[in-house]
């Protein structure tokens, strides 16, 4: 390949250190991303999936210790000051987050929370900045966007929030969008029109997208190419068809033993 | 319920216990400014052919007159007036310096946060009345050496509130989405911090005007406050706590007036606090 992949995640180990030892979080784990994908990621609570989003993005806590390396088109962000990382955060990766109430603002209304990223980033005016969040707002299929955009959170139902979550990270135009589970938190009829939003949305921006879940039904739907993670590391990386239909690993096959279905009932 | 979701303004009025408070002090604050000016006496001249009047509606003085033969009422407006002045600008300038110090503080965490919070420990240690007393030597007693005094001391409980907020604040989801979204450390203090402080900030600075009040008048009864003959509430309850047994009405009036005040400043912070607070809608 001559064009390096959109996103590099080479040999990355993650540590925290704790009163006995240290506790691994991440170790040595290496994948790519290459433009337009969609990568599911999947695997139980505590295997390393959020932390790795969170490493990407910079995001981890002071104590935690990374090693490795993590690259945007061949330029490494990891130990990147600040203001540097603020320059790819936002604009060229951007994140969904699970719990769409508190990763909002209560205090500021939709329109100011959307617009800020085009005003921190393009240095839009006030007035340009929140023309562009009303046509977000109205890309995301909020019903009454004028009105929607003068609300706060709290006003809105938990759909309506993911999707101005969805609207918020897909506003500066990223290359690559981190979904931290962003249907966990939805009840089932709401995750399937969030899920047809994020697949219309990718094809409308051609955007990567990184799906953090631990629903293999999502990940059936929505991915190209699957990566299984257990303590930390990568034990499988998949196309899609191929995992569901032929895993490989022990682990990943435990994990779709698990699914339940309706065939399988005693 | 109207579909649309009442404005901060509406939520406001609908307070009522915060609108008849703002009345009130309002109207406090207009006549202590508007009656002086049009009254035929002033807060300074004795008058020694009438010392120690009680209060009644003839002879010109309501409120009666103080033992000197002033007048009690006009007396007690100038009074309102040093003590709002001061309870409202020694307030601001402790809230404005408090939340900024605790919200960069906390916001910014390790060193930076250890260096501040030391440095309000620091002042903490500072013995209150000395400190007044040393700089009222120096600079001679100044009305706006008060605001300095009374807004030094009063802005490092606010800081540390404030600063505990703000840790616990920013570790809140919002604050990454704003990170990831490339804010910088000024729009997240600015944007994201302060504006989630405002609940709290605002109960506190209700319970802050008042103490500052009542810091004012401690100082005015040591002698360290406004210089005679200007008086304020706090001056005058001393002057009248040392006559009480044959002149009641020297402390009852500014004391009155003194307590009008302070519930008045509560009474109007619950009504803000519940009409900023948008998750708090009706």
């Amino acid at each position: 390949m001559s064009e390096p992949a959109l996103l590099q995640v080479r040999d990355l180990s993650l540590d925290f250190p704790s009163a006995q030892g240290h506790f691994a979080a991440l170790s040595g784990l290496s994948l790519e991303v290459s433009a337009g994908e969609c990568l599911g990621l999947v695997g139980e609570s505590g295997s390393g999936k959020s932390a790795l989003l969170l490493a990407i993005l910079g995001l981890l806590p002071r104590n935690a210790r990374l090693r490795g390396s993590i690259r945007y088109r061949g330029a490494e962000l990891l130990g990147l000051p600040a203001a540097a990382l603020n320059q790819i955060r936002g604009a060229r990766i951007a994140m969904v987050f699970q719990e769409p109430m508190s990763a909002l603002n209560p205090y500021m209304r939709v329109i100011d929370q959307l617009s800020e990223v085009p005003r921190v980033h393009a240095g839009m005016s006030r007035h340009a900045a929140e023309q562009r969040a009303l046509e977000m707002i109205e890309a995301v299929h909020i019903g009454d966007p004028e009105r929607r955009a003068r609300q706060y959170p709290h006003e809105l139902s938990g759909g309506m929030r993911q999707r101005v979550m969805i609207a918020m990270a897909l506003i500066g135009e990223p290359e690559i969008v981190l979904a931290d589970e962003p249907t966990t938190a939805l009840d089932v009829t709401v995750q399937a029109q969030i899920l047809a939003l994020l697949q219309e949305m990718r094809a409308r921006t051609g955007a990567a997208l990184v799906l953090v879940t631990h629903d293999l039904g999502v990940v059936a739907q929505l991915a190209d190419r699957v990566g299984v993670m257990r303590g930390g590391r990568l034990v499988e990386l998949a196309e899609c068809e191929q995992l569901f239909s032929q895993p490989q690993h022990p682990y990943s096959q435990a994990l779709l033993r698990l699914v339940p279905r309706l065939q399988s009932a005693p | 319920m109207s579909p649309e979701a009442p404005s901060r303004w509406q939520r406001l009025r609908r307070h009522r216990g915060a609108l008849i408070a703002g009345g009130v002090l309002l109207l406090l604050a207009l006549s202590s400014l508007i009656v002086p000016a049009l009254s035929a006496y002033d807060y300074y001249t004795p008058q020694l052919d009438l010392i120690s009047q009680p209060p009644s509606l003839h002879g010109g003085h309501l409120l009666g007159t103080d033992p000197l033969g002033r007048d009690l009422l006009i007396r007690v407006l100038w009074g309102c007036r040093i003590s709002l002045l001061i309870g409202l600008a020694a307030s601001c300038i402790s809230i404005v310096v408090g939340v900024l110090w605790g919200a960069v503080a906390g916001y910014l965490g390790g060193a930076t946060d250890a260096l501040m919070m030391r440095a309000v420990d620091v002042l903490y240690s500072v013995p209150f009345v000395p400190f007044v007393i040393v700089l009222t030597v120096l600079f001679g007693r100044e009305l706006w050496l008060m605001f300095v005094a009374i807004g030094a001391v009063s802005w490092l409980d606010i800081a540390r509130i404030v600063r505990g907020e703000a840790l616990s604040l920013k570790r809140r989801e919002f604050i990454d989405a704003a990170r990831v979204s490339g804010v910088r450390a000024a729009g997240m203090i600015g944007r994201h911090i302060v504006p989630n402080l405002l609940g709290i900030v605002i109960i506190y600075a209700t319970l802050t005007v008042p103490t500052v009040i009542l810091f004012e008048a401690f100082m005015s009864f040591l002698g360290l406050g406004v210089r005679v003959p200007l008086a304020s509430l706090g001056s005058l309850i001393a002057d009248g706590a040392s006559d009480m047994q044959a002149h009641p009405h020297l402390l009852l009036v500014p004391a009155v007036v003194l307590a009008t005040i302070v519930y008045c400043f509560n009474f109007i912070g619950d009504g803000l606090r519940d009409a900023l607070d948008p998750r708090e809608h009706s």
